[in-house]
């Protein structure tokens, strides 16, 4: 009846361990399944993010044949920045356009023949006058923007022509311009050397970027200093009481609030009661700073509980007092872990997008920011604008800033985790 | 100091079976360099029960003591860890503290330098002076007393740092030596005096904390000696450590008492028969007995300290 009566313990040992063998099996593939999720889910998003955002890293340019009338132009004097200002140089494209496409004579048709070209094209036959103002007068064949209706068209041409906003008459014109060599897509520059733009075309990320820059560099200046004096005071100096008992749970707890309320607690601090400005990445910095700063007190302070006390009491053994001890043998050894938070926080701050709603970030900026006192926006809220926006051409964009993104995280990571392996010297 | 017998007042804890009487004790503090001294010696056989006296047998007390201690009592919080020790460290000694497991003498020797500072809940009554001057004055600082009472500690502790830097630590932060060449030669005399310099003259400028166990407590040995303290504190220096570092060690520690005043607290009694002139033996925060090594293992006056060191219990 009860047969393990009968088995001797080796067998029975045996038989158990065949059972242990697959519940050991079993754990591993479990673990290998979650891996592969994570892997395939990764590899899913690259592969979505770069097949629709690697076609704007290219810009469809058109060749024309430009003549820089001085008379079309409205200007006699090439050298007199005044006269440069207010030059007609959108008269010079379309009259090179209708030159091109002379059977164009209907209004409506000259309309959409005038759309094919970037209103950008004329501020950069603007910038060719300012430096060469021998142009005037001359005729030049010169690649000029496309606009972004004719980029997307002719960059999916090749599969499933998508047409969108383009009406047969302007496909038309694509086909034939396409068919004698005289749309090519170049590397898209614009999209790393200028901020934001309505047109997508003229619209780039470097507005965005530095304003994230900017942003990160306060928001590290602030948080990290700031973080890990708090950590040292909690860990060494503070006496155990009800208070600093108090203040831990604060802190444990801001850790967890919602990003968006330190968005309101900048609105309501540094907008409405100092007056800053708003749209600046100096109060975003500092809204940020508020957000970082209990990830890196929190772990700072693990990484200073984390060093032996047999180091602290080498040291004051030989009679180091306390600063002495805590500089040269507690934060050495703590820095690394210090540095782990901090790169927490920062990648955090890096991909935060609410907070900086509420203090004005979110706006239409196309100047570059130059310093952290200028409006700017970042990358997040920028791939929020771009993804909102209408135009086909800025669906690519999207993507392409968050790789921009990505990038801008990657490359941060790396260097801190470069630093940190740097002065990880545990002996 | 003069030959002259001071006398001692009699320990007030020795009970009525026991009797004063006078001895040239230099034979049996070798290094002391004091004249005559009053002490107390036993009289009967009959060993001191342990319930019927609460008090330290033996000459816990000497003339001309480096260290002073008088009615020290330490508390963690609400416990009492140490109770009421009266005992005299001479110059040039090696004072061994003995006992078994919680018994205090770890926390005592920590008050020496007050390095249970560093405990928030402890709390040190009682007077310990340092050649006349209260170390637990409120207005005495601790880094330059540290200076002059360093400690070895249990583990080798090296900084993470190389074996030169953890050897002038000491001297830079005391501001001892500032040139170059004043820091090399600290370097190499202290490591020579650790017994260590041959070992590690070729590798100065590596880790500390890449030499072997053994070597490792010499480096901190020769990184307390460094800043040339006047007694040296070991709290068990040799427990982490094999029996040939452990005899290199004690090599050293015969060497340094030419120099140093040593206090030493050991789990071996061998080690404490091996190295010490004098022999405190703690029982439960009390220290029971304090004798010359030789009479505390060979003739011990307490039935406490004559059942450790039977290894009754321990």
């Amino acid at each position: 009846m009860n047969n393990s009566d009968s088995m001797s313990v080796a067998e029975r040992v045996e038989k158990n361990l065949a059972k242990r063998y697959r519940a050991e099996k079993r754990f591993r593939i479990f673990g290998m399944i979650s891996v592969s999720i994570g892997i395939i889910a990764l590899i899913g998003l690259f592969t979505q993010i770069i097949s629709n955002g690697a076609g704007a890293f290219f810009q469809t340019y058109v060749k024309l044949d430009i003549t820089f009338d001085a008379d079309e132009l409205g200007i006699s004097d090439p050298t007199d920045p005044d006269q440069l200002m207010i030059g007609n140089y959108d008269g010079i494209v379309r009259d090179a356009l209708r030159e091109r496409f002379p059977s164009v004579t209907k209004r409506r048709e000259k309309r959409d023949l005038y759309s094919l070209v970037s209103i950008g094209a004329s501020y950069r036959l603007q910038s060719d006058l300012r430096q060469n103002p021998q142009l005037l007068g001359t005729t030049q064949t010169l690649w000029v923007l496309a606009d972004d209706d004719v980029d997307v068209y002719f960059k999916s041409r090749e599969d499933e022509p998508f047409i969108g906003r383009l009406n047969d008459l302007q496909v038309e014109w694509i086909e034939s311009l396409a068919k004698s060599n005289e749309l090519k897509t170049k590397f898209n520059t614009i999209f790393f050397t200028s901020g934001d733009s309505a047109e997508p075309e003229q619209a780039g990320i470097l507005g965005a970027l530095l304003g994230s820059l900017l942003t990160l560099l306060v928001t590290l200046l602030l948080s990290f200093p700031i973080g890990v004096a708090a950590a040292i005071y909690l860990e060494e100096y503070a006496k155990s009481n009800k208070f600093t008992d108090f203040i831990e749970v604060n802190i444990n707890n801001l850790a967890a609030v919602p990003s968006v309320i330190f968005g309101l607690l900048g609105l309501a601090i540094f907008l409405n009661f100092f007056n800053m400005p708003r749209s600046i990445p100096l109060v975003g910095g500092f809204v940020l700073t508020l957000m970082t700063l209990p990830t890196i007190i929190i772990s700072s302070r693990a990484a200073i509980k984390a060093v032996p006390p047999s180091i602290r009491q080498a040291a004051l053994g030989m009679g180091a007092s306390k600063m002495q001890m805590i500089l040269h043998h507690v934060l050495p050894l703590a820095l690394p872990g210090m540095l782990t938070g901090a790169i927490i926080g920062m990648a955090q701050a890096l991909g935060e997008t609410a907070p900086l709603l509420m203090i004005g970030m979110v706006a239409f900026i196309v100047e570059l920011p130059g310093s952290v006192a200028d409006p700017a926006t970042v990358l997040p809220v920028q791939i929020f604008l771009w993804a909102d926006s209408p135009e086909r051409a800025f669906t690519e964009r999207t993507s392409a800033a968050i790789m921009v993104l990505l990038a801008f995280l990657i490359t941060m990571n790396t260097f801190a985790i470069w630093l940190r392996k740097k002065l990880e010297r545990r002996w | 100091m003069s030959d002259i017998p001071v006398s001692t007042p009699i320990n007030p804890m020795l009970g009525d079976n026991m009797q004063q009487a006078t001895l040239d004790d230099r034979n049996n503090i070798p290094n002391a360099g004091h004249g005559g001294h009053t002490v107390i010696e036993e009289a009967t056989q009959d060993k001191v029960k342990a319930t019927e006296k609460n008090k330290t047998v033996g000459k816990p007390l000497c003339d001309n003591p480096k260290i002073e201690v008088r009615d020290v009592s330490v508390f963690y919080g609400e416990k009492q860890a140490v109770f009421g020790v009266d005992l005299d460290i001479a110059k040039n000694e090696v004072i061994a503290m003995i006992g078994p497991s919680g018994c205090g003498k770890s926390t005592f020797l920590r008050c020496l330098n007050r390095m249970n500072d560093t405990v928030d809940t402890c709390r040190v009554e009682g007077s310990i002076t340092l050649e006349g001057q209260d170390i637990y004055a409120p207005k005495l600082d601790v880094v330059p007393l540290r200076a002059k009472v360093g400690m070895v500690f249990q583990k080798p502790n090296p900084f993470p740092k190389s074996i030169y830097e953890n050897v002038i630590y000491g001297p830079k932060i005391h501001g001892l030596a500032s040139r170059r060449s004043e820091m090399d030669e600290i370097v190499e005399t202290s490591l020579r005096k650790a017994g260590l310099w041959e070992e590690v003259k070729d590798r100065l400028h590596q880790p500390g904390t890449g030499l072997s166990g053994g070597q490792q407590q010499r480096l901190c040995i020769a990184r307390t000696i460094a800043v040339s303290p006047e007694v040296i504190l070991m709290d068990e220096p040799c427990s982490a450590l094999d029996p040939i570092a452990t005899a290199k060690i004690e090599e050293l520690i015969a060497e340094l008492s030419q120099n140093y005043t040593i206090a030493i607290v050991t789990h071996s009694m061998q080690q404490a028969a091996r190295v010490s002139n004098r022999t405190a033996y703690f029982h439960l925060g009390k220290l029971i007995e304090v004798n010359d090594t030789q009479l505390v293992f060979t003739n011990p006056d307490h039935e406490l300290t004559e059942a450790y060191i039977t290894g009754r219990f321990g």
